[in-house]
């Protein structure tokens, strides 16, 4: 008896499945032809119309300078040479959106020097022919340059550096035309260094490359240490010139033997040798630093707040994963159209003061608002510590405060700024 | 046999109404973004009765206005589920269009519109013949879903746009388009119609406005000792019908904010779990359930005495929160 009330509900439970799920054909043409109606009547009444008179039009330059190919140090990664475009194009995009809504329309010239071109010369004919917002993928030098130069020509404009790191386009050589999206050297080296304190690995064997920009990070990294009162226990420059890929499994065992320390920090910008270390310590310790764990305004590993969303867009646009040019590209031009939006104009003088007035904030997919610090023009942004596979921790780690803003535990903070416009 | 077979049916049938009255008593239902389940909870109880698996990513859930059916985002499956609310046996599938987030059903329960978090348009789907009907473009990541009482205006918000759309259910068109914060997360209209109060999470404000003539009549924003501002990140918002009392719940501030829903002040911070994002009142509106995604918990708040009275585990990063309407 039991059996058969089984068999009979199962049965019955069946078929009010098959009704709910199966649809005649006459239903299932139905559904198609409407199916096209709707998509034609979305492509007629379109995205890209504006619901409101355009009342002015704001144009950013994406201005990047032609480099000599590297030779490759890892055949793993291919070299991008579109960095920053697609950042752009997907920010202008999200102005847009809002912009259409309130009559503010946005466009991007993008302008590559070449290698025969002369950058300045180029951007001097840029600024005289009217343009006023810049995002720079240029170096510390190249952007001095620049910045000095519509300094001088007295032209009220902004570059937007997405691609340099350097302390002292932040500190002594701080320039009022000039704003910083990627974290400074000080930064990174803070918030790598906030973690490692966390995980009591407080004694440091730091290695350091040849190039100047490993000296760079690695005063950072030293300056960050005094600050967190880490002890570094041996300090060595990596200067061999062999090629890791053969002599690596003898070298650096060598390299860390008979030293005590917690974690091998790193300094390798370029990856000339950095992602040789892991695994072949003499000692089991872990690689932090360039390579290994390392801190970064963005990686593919990070999903949390939004991120999502935002590295499928950008895969969706560019068919490749997001860099940290590309975001800094992103939050550029982002940070420029928010601006522009609550202010309803797109004067510069304007812009300028209310990027570094208390009221800016924007959401760039980092759980918090990221503004800029008015004494330097600094994005103010947590850092994400990332394995290559896997998102470690966000810094500002938890307990770090701050009378202001907790992000401001990490970098040069206000009263230890030597930056003066 | 036949004739026992029907007195068989009847039995059940008995059986089934039996129950069902029985079991009414009112249930939380709550998603678990990270575990791919649903926490059922007898609110009276303040216990979990049952964990569900659902389909991947739960994130918004309501319950249909007749009390009978439970809708979940399944928002890395990219459809809606409909399950019994009784049972919560999966009754059918709907389309939603990519990346469902949260969503809002008419008054009637005959249209289903749902905002689309990966591809900025809000899809409205017709219950009956359980087909999308229309697709609205709106901005970038469209998030929050108000509806007037007589389902006239939806209000939708876009968190990369930083707007809020008014739509008419009519022609399914945005009649007007209103700035608001950053990150604009939740809207929601007061039990009279007469404003709507939209949340951002980054701006970490609430603008209220009118939807007479849509602007903007108040910006609350909140202040707590020894938090910092960056963690005040509104985003669920719940009103009493009794226009007394509104809620907000403040992310990563751990806090729900209860609002005076008449002169926009400030009246307390509850502290609830780590990093709260939605509410839901009890019918009776005596309880408040807050969803707190980080401590994997849910809060329970005595309305009344403006309380926290219990805290329940449920399953990892519970996201969403629908109690039975009866």
């Amino acid at each position: 008896m039991v059996k058969f009330f089984l068999v009979f509900f199962l049965s019955f439970s069946f078929f009010e499945n098959v009704f709910s799920r199966e649809m005649s054909i006459q239903k299932l043409e139905e559904r198609k032809k409407a199916d096209v109606e709707r998509q034609k009547k979305r492509e007629s009444r379109g995205l890209k119309e504006f619901s409101k008179k355009i009342e002015f039009t704001t144009t950013i330059v994406f201005l990047s300078k032609e480099r000599e190919i590297p030779s490759v140090l890892s055949n793993l990664d291919p070299i991008l040479s579109d960095e920053g475009f697609y950042g752009i194009e997907l920010a202008i995009e999200d102005n847009l959106t809002t912009g259409r809504f309130v009559g503010h329309d946005y466009n991007s010239k993008m302008i590559q020097v070449s290698l025969k071109e002369d950058l300045l010369t180029e951007f001097n004919e840029l600024i005289n022919s009217g343009f006023r917002y810049f995002v720079a993928d240029l170096n510390e030098k190249e952007l001095l340059e620049i910045s000095n130069l519509s300094l001088k020509k007295n032209k009220n404009i902004i570059i937007m550096n997405v691609r340099s790191k350097a302390n002292s386009l932040r500190e002594k050589n701080c320039k009022s035309n000039l704003f910083h999206i990627p974290p400074s050297r000080a930064m990174l080296a803070d918030a790598l260094t906030q973690y490692l304190v966390k995980k009591k690995w407080n004694k440091w064997f730091l290695v350091t490359g040849n190039e100047e920009n490993d000296k760079l990070f690695s005063d950072a990294l030293k300056y960050s240490a005094k600050k967190f009162n880490i002890k570094i226990k041996e300090e060595r420059k990596w200067d061999y010139e062999a090629d890791l890929r053969r002599t690596a499994q003898k070298e650096i065992p060598l390299f860390t033997k008979g030293i005590k320390y917690d974690v091998l920090v790193v300094s390798d910008e370029k990856g000339i040798f950095g992602e040789y270390l892991p695994y072949r310590t003499w000692n089991p310790n872990i690689v932090v630093g360039t390579q290994g764990l390392t801190p970064k305004s963005w990686h593919r590993t990070h999903e949390q707040w939004g991120a999502v969303q935002m590295q499928n867009r950008f895969r969706r646009t560019s068919g490749r994963w997001m860099t940290e040019t590309d975001y800094a590209s992103w939050v550029a031009v982002r940070s420029l159209g928010e601006a522009i939006t609550r202010l309803g104009n797109n004067n510069v003088e304007d812009v300028k003061k209310y990027l570094v007035s208390g009221k800016f904030g924007l959401g760039a997919y980092k759980g918090v608002k990221v503004s800029f610090r008015s004494w330097n023009h600094q994005l103010r942004q947590p850092i994400l510590i990332s394995a290559p596979r896997s998102m470690v921790t966000v810094s500002p780690q938890e307990g770090y405060i701050h009378p202001f803003s907790e992000l401001d535990t990490i970098g040069v903070d206000k009263p230890e700024s030597t930056c003066k416009f | 046999m036949n004739f026992l077979l029907k007195i068989n049916i009847i039995l059940i049938a008995l059986c089934f109404s039996v129950f069902s009255k029985v079991s009414h008593a009112n249930k939380a239902f709550i998603t678990n973004e990270k575990d791919n389940t649903v926490s059922v909870l007898d609110v009276k109880k303040m216990k979990v009765i049952d964990t569900v698996k659902v389909g991947q990513r739960p994130r918004g859930i309501i319950i249909s206005n007749d009390g009978k059916l439970v809708l979940i985002c399944a928002s890395d499956d990219d459809r809606v589920e409909v399950r019994d609310v009784e049972t919560m046996k999966l009754k059918y599938i709907l389309p939603s269009g990519p990346d469902p987030e949260l969503m809002v059903l008419s008054p009637d329960d005959s249209v289903l519109y749902i905002a689309n978090e990966d591809d900025a348009m809000v899809t409205v789907v017709d219950m009956a013949d359980k087909m999308i009907i229309d697709d609205i473009p709106v901005g970038v990541e469209p998030e929050g879903m108000g509806l007037t009482n007589n389902g006239k205006v939806l209000v939708n918000t876009s968190e990369t746009t930083n707007m809020a759309h008014f739509i008419s259910t009519d022609n399914l068109e945005i009649f007007e388009n209103v700035l608001v914060d950053q990150r604009p997360r939740v809207a929601m209209f007061t039990p009279d119609d007469s404003e709507v109060w939209v949340s951002a999470e980054i701006g970490g404000t609430v603008k209220v406005i009118n939807p007479e003539d849509r602007k903007v009549s108040h910006t609350i924003s909140f202040e707590i000792p020894g938090v910092n501002e960056e963690s005040i990140q509104p985003v669920g918002v719940r009103h009493t019908k009794d226009g007394k009392f509104t809620f907000v719940a403040l992310g990563p501030a751990n806090r729900v904010a209860v609002i005076d829903q008449k002169t926009k002040e400030i009246i307390k911070y509850l502290l609830v779990g780590q990093r709260v994002w939605q509410m839901h009142l009890t019918p009776d509106e005596k309880t408040l359930i807050s969803t707190n995604g980080v401590s994997n918990d849910v809060s329970f708040i005595d309305v009344e005495k403006l309380k926290v009275t219990k805290s329940v585990k449920v399953g990892r990063f519970p996201w969403g929160v629908a109690i039975t309407p009866n």
